[in-house]
């Protein structure tokens, strides 16, 4: 059966019809169109469909949609720049060529979001822990940590604090 | 899409209890990252959920004037790892819940949800036995609290009704005030693992910091249940901080300790872990209770 929640998307808040069953990841794709949010495991182990909902990053793919009303939600398209041009984020793995087949790329992406809006500066080791939750089989995660690190030191040393 | 067959949201505790009342199929769903996850398996398959995810009444944490800590139910694990309040006053909490899945599910899971699943690997368990924590349920009848310890009936199972719901666990200050706990959790991995042992030590030192004024020995997957080793704590207090005292309570829990051999490691590797994390874990607890150890 269908319901509809208001929820903000990307920024923008729409009304958004769903089936109450579905988890986030299903109404992201299949009804948004954004596809940037992947299914890989299912059970919350594989960190591909990480998205954001206010602020803290969560597995869409076990997490309901009925739970989004009021919420916001944002995925990899809404952090883009106004001209369509990438984030320092995606710059930063592009740099680093932390991306080989791109299936885990968005989530990360994600989780960096999250990870650079706290503004702390974090250590190899810290971050290692901070992208447990995704797994990724091409790149073994060097580079990914590379990408991880030039981005928290660039947004530390242009607003960090302590 | 997952095969649920009813669901419906609460507004409120109130709302929820009723919910509960007028389906005898329903079940609870707050962080869901184990319900949906047994749901998508077939366990759960076409099951009735009454929904309490982050209402906002249970998501708080507060210490009360008289410094009994209160955790909501819904409160995640990543709420309770930055709360500054709990940083200062039961850190192995902290620590130990930040131990649990990932950073994402930890964003997400809930500490009621943690217990009322009723596990004996339950990061968050063992350290609330170590602390005597007290769990709130409330139900149709109103609210009760009981020890943690009495709240686990077996294997999965809680002494929870099933119009009940797990609104706080409560921590009071003579059970937290000048102890130093540590958790130690044993897996295969650092990250999305079940613990094959669990290990929560609190510890009171006397005021010359040279003896054992009060210990508290916890241990997950060490039985059916979450369990505390008694006989152990009590032989320990007075115990100088020497060689023998870690001696006396890693050999003591493995005469009160009842692991089984299971796929993932056997009875006599969990043995092994019992002794040897029992002895980490009080070395770290008396050395953040200000003690040194003179082995």
């Amino acid at each position: 059966m269908l319901d509809i929640i208001t929820m903000t998307v990307n920024g923008r808040e729409q009304e958004v019809a769903y089936d109450v069953r579905e988890s986030l990841a299903d109404t992201l794709r299949n009804r948004l169109g954004l596809t940037s949010v992947k299914k890989g495991c299912e059970a919350g182990e594989c960190g591909a469909c990480t998205v954001l909902v206010d602020g803290r990053a969560v597995n869409s793919c076990v997490y309901l949609t009925a739970w989004c009303a009021g919420r916001s939600v944002l995925t990899v398209e809404g952090i883009k720049g106004p001209n369509g041009e990438l984030s320092p984020i995606q710059q930063a793995f592009v740099e680093e060529a932390a991306v080989q087949c791109g299936f885990c790329t968005p989530g990360l992406i994600m989780t960096a979001v999250e990870i650079v809006g706290t503004g702390k500066r974090y250590s190899r080791e810290e971050l290692k822990k901070l992208i447990s939750g995704h797994l990724c089989r091409c790149t073994g995660y060097e580079n990914i940590l590379n990408a991880m690190e030039r981005i928290v030191e660039e947004t530390w040393e242009k607003h960090g604090v302590s | 899409m997952y095969d649920i067959e009813r669901f419906y949201r609460a507004k409120d505790v109130p709302d929820a209890v009723r919910a509960l009342e007028a389906d005898p199929d329903a079940m609870l769903i707050s962080g869901g990252t184990d319900v949906l996850i047994q749901t998508r398996e077939g366990k759960l398959a076409g099951c009735s959920l009454v929904s309490i995810n982050q209402l906002p009444e249970l998501t708080g944490i507060r210490i009360e004037e008289d410094g009994t800590i209160v955790i909501g139910g819904a409160a995640t694990f990543s709420d309770i790892t930055n709360n500054k309040a709990l940083q200062s006053r039961i850190p192995i909490l902290c620590w130990a819940v930040d131990q649990v899945g990932s950073p994402q599910i930890r964003n997400v899971g809930t500490i009621g949800g943690n217990v009322s699943n009723g596990v004996t690997s339950a990061d968050s368990a063992s350290s609330l036995f170590a602390l005597n924590a007290v769990v709130e349920l409330t139900g149709p009848d109103g609210v009760r609290r009981l020890p943690i310890a009495d709240y686990y009936a077996g294997p999965g199972k809680t002494v929870r009704q099933h119009s009940e719901i797990l609104t706080a666990i409560r921590i009071a200050r003579a059970d937290y005030e000048n102890y130093g706990g540590h958790y130690i959790k044993y897996g295969k991995r650092e990250a999305m693992e079940i613990a094959t042992l669990g290990c929560a030590v609190c510890v009171k030192l006397t005021e010359d910091k040279r003896r054992v004024d009060d210990l508290r020995v916890a241990f997950g997957v060490a039985a059916p249940i979450p369990m505390r080793c008694h006989e152990t704590e009590s032989k320990a207090k007075g115990m100088a901080l020497d060689a023998d005292l870690l001696d006396a309570v890693s050999q003591g829990v493995l005469a009160e300790v009842k692991p089984r051999d299971s796929w993932r490691a056997s009875r006599a590797f969990r043995l092994q872990l019992v002794s040897e994390l029992s002895r980490r874990a009080l070395s770290r607890a008396i050395t953040f209770a200000g003690g040194e150890i003179h082995a």
